[in-house]
């Protein structure tokens, strides 16, 4: 009963922080600058990486789940895009590599990479562009040794927006990926 | 709905002739207004000028018809409603009609009628009458029921178009188009002003791009019920509906063949967005564009030869045509370096499309043959135009204070209108087709 609760606190911070995270990240990145530095545009990883903590959750604890430990960066699943752009930046490398690692490690991992974009133009052409950003982080993965039968990309265009709001602050917080693991 | 014509003018022959004449006398004269208007900016002096009398017991009814003939006719930019306040009696028949009096006003056209309830029925009956010539131009019939009394009214003003433009009317047709209320999402099909809305789905996941059969009996859409996008086709007279394409990746863009046997499509199952056709019950799909980048937004042309769709294949986004079994496609767009979702005019002589200048996008139109592009709207967000099905406004989604709306341009760009919403983000209109409703 403890650990549950205790579990369900760490959940409930993990949500907390994942929504609070966007914003925080985008504020005070100037948009406009196709090239913003690391730090003002995504938070670092809070640990590095080991091979241990992107097997998949099977026959481990909820708790111990890497997908859905903070303090891992499989825990990371957002990759934030330019304006105009679907090239994965070098920030977010360790972030994909991590997850298609993941992916690699057990054939039965499925993961699905959700593309978004900014509100402005035709819905059905950003349904597109949302498509292109999810097939880059898609390819990225594959080059990275993901399997590519284990991974669906869809789009969600300007459908689902994070960041509420016609301002660049919340425009850049949609020109984004997502990676969805099986189950979520 | 029973229509009869009256047939006291189509008896006798020299009454016939004489109505022919009196009609293209007034066609003529709607001709030369609207001839007028293109040199004038704004509206008013130039339209048909015309009175629509009160209907005789139509303030008994549960819905008066005229304040509705009077709305559409205005609403159209083409006519002038001269003021039928005062006049004592009001005619309810030829005989009572006093021209002179209508003459002093400016109009040149009168609408006479009434309602009569019968056996739980109303029976509706109007004349539209050439004010200078003494003569009547059409006369219907109608017998309904109390539902049917806004839709009589449509028709009604659809008759009077038809007869003093030469176009066929649009009143009585639907338009579709998608609410968001919160985190709700509502796919609705109301009257073409907007009035009569019906919630045919509603989801709290996004739907988009709604797109009619050719018949008015169907309608495709994407919608994200199951987290990504699947084409659903829904009859409007069952309410049945069916995943029609779900594959792989997303699926979106549905465009009806003018048959209505087939869809266009857009596909992601074989990597970037590319334009397949399926049937529109479902199954295989055939890929139609092999560009490797986007091709999306499909759009038959109304004969079912060629599709015209939008492509990144250039670079940015711009208009293409190619046959509608795929192969060659030529670039149409060449101002610009944002021009997306393009919709055929039902002659299928020209294109609506959006067009971005600067930061704003919006609603444009280009002729096929002679390339003359003209950007009709201005208002910023301006989004999914398509064409009324006689060609003559554009209905498009725009929006006010951050509130998404809707809008319409009349295809020469002089006439513009607004549809306001109770409440509620509306988007993603789509005029139907001429039906017999």
């Amino acid at each position: 009963m403890t650990k549950r609760l205790i579990t369900a606190f760490a959940v409930v911070g993990m949500l907390v922080g994942c929504a609070s995270t966007p914003t925080d990240e985008q504020a005070g990145a100037k948009v406009e600058d196709r090239q913003p530095t690391t730090a003002a545009a995504t938070p670092a990883p809070s640990k590095p990486t080991t091979d241990a903590s992107t097997r998949p959750s099977t026959g481990q604890t909820v708790g111990a789940d890497p997908l859905k430990d903070p303090s891992n960066i499989l825990s990371r699943r957002s990759i934030f895009f330019d304006y105009d752009s679907f090239t994965v930046k070098e920030e977010f490398k360790p972030v994909v590599s991590a997850h298609a690692r993941y992916l690699s490690t057990s054939k039965q991992a499925r993961a699905t990479i959700q593309g978004n974009t900014d509100e402005r133009g035709s819905r059905e052409y950003n349904l597109a562009l949302g498509q292109k950003r999810a097939d880059a982080v898609k390819q990225m993965m594959t080059l990275l040794g993901a399997p590519a039968g284990q991974i669906e990309t869809v789009s969600f265009g300007e459908e689902k927006p994070r960041g509420q709001g016609a301002n660049e602050q919340a425009f850049a917080e949609n020109r984004r990926a997502d990676i969805v693991h099986q189950g979520e | 709905m029973t229509t009869l014509a009256l047939h006291r003018w189509s008896a006798l022959r020299a009454f016939s002739t004489l109505f022919l004449l009196a009609a293209l006398t007034l066609l003529a004269a709607g001709r030369a207004h609207a001839a007028l208007t293109i040199e004038i900016v704004g509206s008013g002096a130039n339209q048909i000028p015309i009175a629509i009398a009160p209907f005789r017991a139509e303030e008994g009814t549960p819905q008066a018809l005229t304040p509705i003939v009077i709305a559409d006719l205005a609403r159209s930019g083409l006519f002038k409603t001269i003021d039928a306040g005062g006049i004592s009696p009001v005619p309810y028949e030829p005989a009572e009609i006093n021209y002179g009096q209508w003459k002093a006003r400016g109009a040149d056209a009168l609408v006479i009628g009434h309602v009569t309830p019968r056996n739980g029925q109303f029976e509706v009956s109007f004349r539209l009458m050439d004010v200078v010539k003494g003569t009547q131009l059409a006369g219907y019939f109608y017998r309904v029921n109390a539902a049917q009394l806004r839709l009589t009214a449509h028709k009604i003003a659809d008759a009077i178009y038809e007869k003093l433009t030469g176009d066929p009317g649009v009143f009585a047709t639907r338009i579709t188009y998608v609410v968001k209320r919160g985190t709700r999402f509502e796919l609705q099909v109301s009257d073409a002003d907007g009035f009569g809305g019906q919630t045919i789905l509603a989801s709290g996941e996004p739907i988009i791009s709604p797109s009619w059969s050719a018949d008015g009996t169907r309608l495709a859409y994407v919608s994200f019920e199951r987290k990504k996008p699947i084409v659903y086709v829904q009859s409007l007279t069952t309410g049945q509906r069916k995943a029609v394409a779900a594959f792989s990746g997303s699926n979106s863009a549905p465009a009806w063949s003018p048959d209505g046997r087939r869809l266009a499509v857009t596909l992601t199952k074989d990597g970037s967005s590319q334009i397949y056709m399926i049937s529109s019950d479902g199954g295989n799909a055939t890929r139609l564009t092999n560009s490797g980048g986007i091709d999306t937004e499909p759009n038959f042309s109304p004969d079912g030869q060629s599709i015209i769709f939008t492509s990144d294949r250039g670079g940015g986004p711009q208009i293409y045509r190619m046959p509608a079994s795929g192969g060659q496609a030529q670039r149409l767009t060449f101002e610009g370096n944002y021009n997306v979702s393009p919709r055929h005019s039902p002659d299928g002589k020209s294109f609506t499309f959006i067009q971005r200048q600067g930061s704003r996008f919006g609603v444009a139109v280009q002729d096929f043959a002679a390339r003359q592009m003209q950007v009709l709207t201005d208002g910023g967000v301006d989004e999914s135009p398509s064409f009324a099905p006689n060609g003559r406004m554009i209905l498009y989604a725009s929006e006010v204070r951050g509130r998404g709306i809707l809008a319409a341009v009349s295809s020469d760009g002089r006439v513009k209108q607004r549809f306001t919403e109770s409440g509620g983000d509306v988007r993603e209109p789509s005029w139907g087709p001429l039906t017999n409703r």
